[in-house]
């Protein structure tokens, strides 16, 4: 019952901050997002680190269509869950003010329709029913959409229309295949959209094949994966720093999650088939990314494409089929929401002060605001893969997996870390070194509140960079069961 | 000679089609000897009553009917086998009957044009003279729309249960000539109206000109208009197969018509434009439930053992309406007109659920059945068109309703309640989940991939992309443009079209939700009777 309850918990606080008076909207919402993060706690401390789907609920929804009502959670689901509930009341306080600035559709409806995220957000976590999981994933796009339109830089409208269009063909591809694993289902005798049920099924090779590709374009385009990810930039660069958070920290790793979820869990043969192409498509992604971030001139675009290069690795991680590559995978989608959400705050912190996102017309930052370029150099660095910051180790553990894998693989994938340093340090520099235009306004350093929203992100970062041990107990046993199901043979030992 | 049989007429099964029909005539008479101050009321409480009353004939009957003959399905052949009572008309004959209560409620409404209806003061006076703006003056309206759209509903009745080709040629000239006339008599823009209702006219008897000649060579080939004799005949390949051929082309050239199929399509746009706008949420719910149940009933019952003949055909009309309909949507500037575009691309996808027939035992133990499919589809299209097109009604300036797209930015702003509720039904057109559209979409896109027509969903996958576009981009004009000049202003409506919006959204948001029961309740409707 935990998960209903914190499934329904924002999903009421929606309803709830859109309603009342606009002064009390914020609390409200916080409140409700608070109450989501205890609760989501309190699940966390019921789960048994031993693996499998915990906390698990079924209840027939459309019993014509084989539709049921379920949800669980394993480690991966409890992590993503965990991150989705820590993030949104630390954007939520990050846009306090912000929403209602001129032109934006106002702090309720910020409120409102973050929390409306989140509810569907945790649903796709937490959904072990295919059906379900789509029609939550599918309604995930409604609150993202008015997020990116209704708040933002001039353009937003156009950013959002692109997204949502996007994201629908990716949705509508993989209801095609969502459809054929019911009638894969209703031809082994009694249709049911259960995982459990499907995974028990053995689907012939040609129709695995199709439905595989039906998912993977879904998931690749949510990641977002070279060369579907034309949306990622336009839509971080149009939208509030915060939105940006919700979409990239959050709702992007439902690719990956869906990939490790759908594509090898049920589909494990077609994963393998199609290892070549993916791990191809990852490492394109990876320098792709990297490069494009390097030249670009606004911060948030620059940003949103690092992502790209990020989830490149993510999905090479899955795709090379190892325990080291899983567990990086995995490792990697947590250190990148975390890593992820503080550049994208501190930097939307610092386009409210200079009142541009573009790189050339700042500079000299550290000077008035040591703490900001402080943080910002922090971010940086985690992004680049300083050891001792939590990104470092799921980096070394896919890029370990890649050498495995081949050794061509891994010496592409680690030219990323030089591209990476290059784009984040050579960012750092320009915005925050050297004399600063001298017209500019000088740049008040954040305040208190604004440290106070970034200290948990900063310290996660050095917390898991040094002891990741407790993530990585909660991420083995699921990246030992999906290869299992693969079927790879795990030598070599856990990370 | 045989002698002649007078035919057993089943009082009770037919309950509800002879309500609507009593009514209907009643409904001359009350125009005929009613003053005309008490008309209106009259003509309303009448409408709703008789309505009401066959809704609840139909609930009585349903549970009532009993296993037909041939054991497959339940249902009665009545007035001598010309109509059957089954499963499948009974859901088809609530859907209606529910739908033209809503079309009822958005005839009578009186508060958005100034205490009067939206149709014309007097028809018959030409536009632009003396007698028009005399007939304005007097707050004339015409009460015979309420028969006319009570005949009209009677062969929405007649046509999805007929048994035999005659009976359902009746249905179908029944349901589709009052159409014709309700199209003219739009208040404002009337010689836009006009011209629709002549279009209309002119291309439906062509139309049913088709219809008539495939039934003669139908009987040509099988010698009888009865449903299951012509099953039989193509059973046992008796006849010649080429009348087989073209009566089937020539029949659904006539049905086709009706539903808006690719390339069938040329009036929609036109009349769904032109109309007064309350015919058009009626018309456009109610025609395409009625005659997907007619299509239905034809090529299953009838050319049921034929299907390898008729279902490539209905594979190419089904991908020309959906792509034709969704990418000439998106080039549309009147938002009725986008909404009869979008129509067609409907059409294309309850086609694919057509198409998605398989023999009994080829099912799986709790398959959805392509019978199923399609009846809940139309239930989830039906509620949200009459809901739209309420919603239309409400957007006004000082020449009545705004329907370019571009003078509906900033309603989001200016009215949210309205805004959100059309962006609802816009998403539930477009498929999102948590609306009925989308589980109306699985349902038959399931069924035709698992009767193996996958080139037909793919294609439908891609024709939903196209089509999502074209929604999204009218929530983006309502909610994120700047207003042009003073923006929209949305008028109150009384409790009439309020009641029919909230009742369309709660259908669209609780068959999106919920759907089992209406899923169950098709699926119990079970099969068509012979």
């Amino acid at each position: 019952m935990i998960l209903t309850l914190l499934i329904l918990l924002p999903l009421v606080g929606a309803l709830v901050t859109a309603v009342v008076p606009g002064a009390l909207a914020r609390l409200v919402g916080l409140g409700f997002a608070v109450a989501t993060l205890v609760t989501g706690v309190v699940a966390a401390t019921q789960y048994d680190v031993g693996g499998g789907m915990q906390l698990t609920e079924t209840r027939t929804w459309i019993e014509s269509l084989g539709v049921h009502y379920a949800l669980g959670v394993d480690g991966l689901g409890l992590l993503m869950v965990l991150l989705t509930v820590v993030l949104v009341p630390i954007v939520l306080l990050a846009g306090w003010r912000e929403a209602d600035a001129e032109g934006n559709s106002g702090a309720r409806a910020f409120f409102a329709w973050t929390l409306a995220l989140e509810s569907l957000s945790l649903a796709v976590f937490t959904a072990t029913d295919v059906l379900l999981f789509y029609v939550v994933f599918e309604a995930t796009l409604i609150p993202a959409y008015f997020l990116i339109g209704g708040f933002g830089r001039a353009g937003r409208g156009r950013a959002a229309t692109k997204f949502l269009i996007y994201q629908l063909a990716g949705g509508l591809i993989m209801l095609a295949s969502v459809i054929g694993l019911y009638v894969v289902s209703a031809d082994a005798g009694q249709p049911s959209f259960l995982i459990s049920d499907l995974a028990a099924i053995d689907i012939d090779e040609t129709t695995q094949r199709w439905l595989f590709v039906g998912f993977f374009i879904a998931f690749a385009i949510k990641a977002p994966m070279f060369p579907v990810h034309t949306w990622l930039a336009d839509t971080t660069e149009k939208a509030t720093t915060g939105t940006s958070v919700l979409l990239v920290c959050i709702l992007d790793k439902i690719g990956t999650f869906g990939m490790l979820r759908f594509c090898l869990g049920l589909l494990p043969d077609a994963s393998q088939w199609a290892t070549p192409v993916v791990v191809a498509l990852a490492l394109v992604s990876i320098i792709y990314g990297a490069l494009v971030a390097i030249g670009q001139d606004d911060v948030l675009r620059l940003i949103g494409l690092t992502s790209l290069s990020h989830f490149g690795f993510i999905v090479l991680g899955i795709f090379v089929f190892s325990s080291t590559g899983g567990a990086g995978a995995i490792l990697y989608m947590v250190n990148h929401g975390i890593a992820t959400a503080l550049m994208f705050l501190v930097a939307g912190f610092l386009i409210r002060r200079t009142g541009t996102a573009s790189i050339r017309e700042m500079g000299g930052v550290e000077r008035t605001a040591p703490v900001l370029a402080g943080i910002f150099l922090v971010a940086g660095l985690a992004a680049c893969g300083l050891p001792g910051l939590s990104p470092f180790v799921s980096e070394m553990l896919v890029i370990v997996a890649a050498f495995d894998h081949h050794w061509v693989v891994g010496s592409v994938a680690v030219l990323a870390i030089v591209l990476a340093a290059f784009y984040a340090l050579w960012m750092y520099q320009r915005t925050m070194t050297g004399p600063g235009r001298v017209d500019a306004v000088p740049v008040a350093d954040l305040d208190r509140r604004e440290v106070g929203i970034l200290a948990p992100l900063v310290l996660a970062l050095v917390l898991f960079g040094f002891y990741p041990m407790p993530l990585l107990d909660v991420i083995n046993p699921v990246v030992h069961d999906t290869l299992a199901g693969v079927g790879v043979s795990q030598e070599g030992g856990q990370p | 000679m045989t002698e002649f049989v007078k035919p057993t007429v089943e009082y009770f099964e037919l309950w509800p089609l002879l309500v609507v029909f009593g009514v209907a005539c009643l409904g001359v008479v009350v125009e005929a000897f009613l003053p005309r101050r008490v008309r209106y009321t009259a003509q309303v409480v009448l409408a709703l009553g008789g309505l009401v009353l066959a809704l609840v004939g139909v609930v009585l009957v349903a549970q009532d009917v009993q296993t037909h003959d041939d054991g497959a399905a339940r249902g009665v052949l009545a007035v001598g086998g010309t109509i059957a009572v089954d499963g499948p008309s009974l859901f088809i004959w609530g859907l209606v009957l529910a739908l033209a209560i809503a079309g009822v409620l958005l005839f009578a409404e009186r508060h958005l044009d100034g205490g009067v209806s939206a149709f014309a003061g007097q028809a018959a006076a030409v536009p632009g003279t003396d007698a028009e703006t005399a007939a304005i003056a007097a707050h004339r309206e015409h009460t015979e729309v309420y028969p006319l759209m009570m005949f009209a509903v009677f062969g929405m009745m007649l046509f999805p249960a007929a048994n035999d080709l005659l009976t359902m040629f009746v249905g179908l000239e029944v349901l589709s000539l009052p159409l014709y006339l309700l199209s003219g008599l739009a208040r404002r823009r009337r010689l836009l109206s006009q011209e629709a209702a002549l279009k209309y006219f002119l291309l439906g008897a062509f139309s049913s000109g088709f219809f008539l000649y495939g039934a003669a060579l139908l009987y040509g080939f099988a010698g009888s208009m009865d449903f299951a004799a012509i099953n039989e005949a193509v059973r046992n390949d008796v006849g010649s197969s080429s009348l087989l051929l073209i009566g089937t082309g020539l029949l659904s050239v006539g049905l086709l018509f009706k539903v808006g199929a690719v390339p069938f399509q040329a009036w929609t746009p036109d009349v769904y434009q032109g109309a007064p706008t309350p015919v058009t949420a009626f018309m456009a719910a109610g025609t395409k439930v009625a005659a997907f149940g007619a299509i239905m009933r034809l090529f299953y019952v009838a050319l049921g053992a034929d299907r390898w003949s008729w279902q490539p055909m209905l594979w190419i009309i089904a991908v020309l309406s959906m792509f034709v309909g969704a990418a000439l949507a998106i080039t549309q500037r009147d938002i009725k007109r986008l909404l009869a575009y979008s129509s067609i691309a409907h059409t294309g996808f309850i086609l694919t659920g057509v198409v998605g027939l398989q023999a009994t035992d080829q099912l799986a133990t709790g398959e959805i059945t392509s019978v199923q499919a399609v009846l809940f589809y139309l239930a989830t299209y039906g509620f949200a068109t009459i809901g739209a097109f309420a919603v239309v009604s409400l957007v006004r300036d000082g020449g009545g309703e705004t329907t370019a797209i571009d003078r509906w930015a900033g309603l989001g702003k200016e009215s949210p309640v309205v805004a959100a509720v059309f962006a609802f039904f816009l998403l539930a057109m477009a498929g999102i989940p948590l609306t009925a559209g989308f589980v109306g979409k699985l349902a038959v896109f399931s069924v035709a991939l698992a009767a193996g027509a996958w080139p037909v969903v793919v294609a439908a996958v891609l024709a939903s992309i196209v089509a999502a576009f074209l929604y999204v981009r009218v929530i983006k004009v309502m909610y994120f443009d700047q207003p042009v000049g003073d923006g929209p202003s949305v008028a109150y409506p009384s409790v009439l079209t309020a009641t029919t919006i909230a009742v369309g959204a709660a259908v669209t948001l609780v068959l999106g939700v919920l759907p089992g029961p209406v899923l169950d309740l098709a699926a119990v409707a079970g099969e068509f009777i012979r």
